[in-house]
């Protein structure tokens, strides 16, 4: 049968996924290549232009934008819990603490008090998630630099991380478990016990994956005075978190701006002086370690009592009173259909994400939507600094460098 | 340690005692109303000032009032990481008014004011590569404006009207 379907060549075609040579230009530049948007080691949608002399960079430009969905224009016609969901889908792979800077940023903006248990449970899971996303982080970085077994090692531990975020919220990965006011559900003390039990498996896993890495030539080879960034510049072009840290600024907000249970931990705050891609990696690494500590502290000190605030602001009636009260019943359907309101005023609430400061700027006329939502999401602003980063280093090195800075593309074009 | 809210705007306010329009402090967060004229004044004085000392520009937001004279809000918001403090300096601008480039001052403001521009629609002078950075380049609308629907604007009509050959269908 005759079809008028070109197939392209098989040859040909993987030519165009390795990398495609867009066009040969005279100048300072022998030649310009294009990497991504559809490239493993770019971690989603990343297209990176880079001019070459020879096999070194002389400049690259970033394009972004392929996975825009438009949150923050969403946000504007949702409550305020069905936003929840949204910032699942910023960084999806911690949505955690994507919930966790929503709700916080509007705690701050209602002036509401979340109740002790509520808050450590929290920060409990706000660390579990850190563990996950620097697992993926590392697992996908040491995948991209050449280190197979370390990636498949990483997605065994993260895994039994999503048992337990599915047993607390029912989801795998967009879990909507946070709620303004608390969380959706109480831990139980079984959970918690294997949350104990997991921190000492996952130390000595850890270890394994270090063994691995850190003390390995190669990977000093590929990672050490690669994609050296200043403090100063570090700072000025805006990167926070892990990354920022890599550079020697102790910039923590859950330090500096203790949220949740944080100002109740006992942790430090692990950086590097080297700037280079090995200082990130170390300072993740000791992160991890820190916030087996926290998750040991927080299930240690772990109050009774409620997870989430009694407050006629945001809570429904509870289903008892609401089915035998005729005022509590009428409150029922109209907070099912209105939700709550929150009131006339601004807020800008940054907390420390697992990649760097997630903020949230709220806007609100006194309705039960905000008027306006922006999301200051780390992964963008830490993408920024990649040009200068990459800047005379090899085309092998970029994949390097693009890993050290921990993107999620998610988060960067929301 | 840094200084208090009411502190923070003081110090400004008795620095720049024209530029500074309006201020406020609301749960716990500092907010100076400023000319936007003066923006690079005030943006290099909060960088550089001993006491303040905001090297860090954690983000650039643009809120959009149409029914206002002066449509836009921009919303800077600064951190001092020696002294760890907040601030929220504002500016009210007209549609088509375009406002000075803080990329001097902070570097981090490049994608920031890029975001804003493709987003909203508001412009930056002598930005060093004001290009559209979310939506691409010949795209016509800022979808963060209020006048824009959420479910989207068709920009090239053809484009989202798929006709299907007979006995194709859509799903299934």
């Amino acid at each position: 049968m005759e079809s008028d379907v070109r197939l392209m060549d098989p040859a040909q075609a993987h030519g165009i996924m390795v990398e495609s040579v867009v066009a040969t230009s005279p100048g300072h530049s022998d030649m310009t290549i294009n990497m991504g948007p559809q490239h493993p080691s770019t971690h989603g949608v990343l297209r990176v232009v880079l001019d070459l002399e020879g096999e070194n960079i002389v400049n690259s430009t970033v394009h972004i934008g392929y996975l825009h969905r438009g949150i923050e224009k969403l946000a504007e016609s949702r409550t305020y819990t069905q936003i929840i969901p949204l910032t699942d889908r910023t960084d999806y792979t911690a949505a955690m603490t994507g919930n966790q800077g929503l709700v916080v940023a509007v705690e701050r903006l209602m002036e509401l008090e979340v109740p002790p248990r509520g808050r450590y449970v929290r920060t409990m899971v706000a660390e579990l998630q850190r563990l996950a996303s620097h697992l993926i982080w590392l697992g996908t970085h040491a995948m991209d630099i050449g280190a197979m077994s370390v990636f498949l090692y990483c997605f065994r531990e993260r895994e039994m991380v999503l048992d337990f975020f599915e047993e607390l919220s029912g989801a795998r990965l967009t879990y909507s478990y946070y709620r303004v006011g608390g969380v959706m559900g109480d831990a139980s003390p079984d959970l918690l016990k294997r949350v104990y039990d997991f921190t000492d498996y996952f130390t000595d896993r850890l270890a394994e994956n270090e063994a691995l890495l850190t003390d390995n030539d190669l990977w000093l080879v590929r990672t050490q005075g690669v994609g050296v960034i200043s403090a100063k510049d570090a700072v000025a072009v805006g990167l926070t978190g892990p990354s920022l840290r890599g550079s020697g600024v102790a910039y923590d907000i859950r330090k500096a701006e203790p949220y949740d249970a944080y100002a109740d931990m006992e942790f430090d705050i692990p950086t590097r002086e080297s700037g280079d891609v090995f200082g990130r990696y170390m300072v993740r690494i000791e992160e991890m370690k820190q916030s087996v500590r926290i998750i040991r502290q927080c299930i240690e000190r772990m109050p009774d009592g409620p997870v989430s605030v009694e407050d006629p602001r945001v809570t429904p009636p509870r289903r008892e009173v609401a089915m035998t009260h005729m005022e509590s019943m009428i409150n029922h359907f109209m907070w099912n259909i209105h939700s709550f309101a929150a009131p006339k005023g601004e807020v800008y609430s940054a907390i420390e994400a697992p990649k760097g400061e997630l903020g949230y700027y709220i806007v609100s006329d006194g309705g039960n939507h905000p008027y306006r939502l922006r999301i200051r999401p780390p992964s963008f602003c830490n993408l920024q600094a990649l040009s200068q980063m990459v800047k005379g280093h090899m085309i092998a090195d970029v994949v390097a460098i693009i890993g050290s800075i921990d993107i999620v593309l998610g988060e960067v074009d929301r | 340690m840094g200084l208090a809210p009411d502190d923070l705007l003081n110090r400004l306010a008795g620095q720049f005692p024209d530029a500074v329009l309006e201020r406020a402090v609301a749960r716990g967060d500092a907010t100076a109303l400023i000319d936007p004229a003066r923006l690079l004044e005030v943006a290099a004085f909060c960088r550089d000032d001993p006491a303040l000392q905001f090297d860090h520009l954690s983000d650039i937001a643009a809120v959009d009032w149409p029914q206002r004279a002066d449509r836009f809000d921009l919303a800077y918001h600064l951190y001092s990481i020696p002294l760890n403090h907040r601030l929220r300096v504002k500016l009210h601008l007209p549609e088509g008014q375009a406002v000075e480039t803080v990329t001097g001052v902070w570097p981090a403001a490049d994608w920031l004011e890029r975001e804003v521009w493709d987003l909203m629609g508001v412009s930056f002078a002598h930005h060093p590569d004001l290009r559209r950075i979310m939506m691409w380049d010949d795209y016509p609308f800022h979808p963060l404006r209020k006048e824009f629907p959420t479910e989207g604007e068709p920009d090239q009509p053809e484009d989202y009207h798929v006709v299907f050959p007979p006995g194709v269908r859509a799903h299934g």
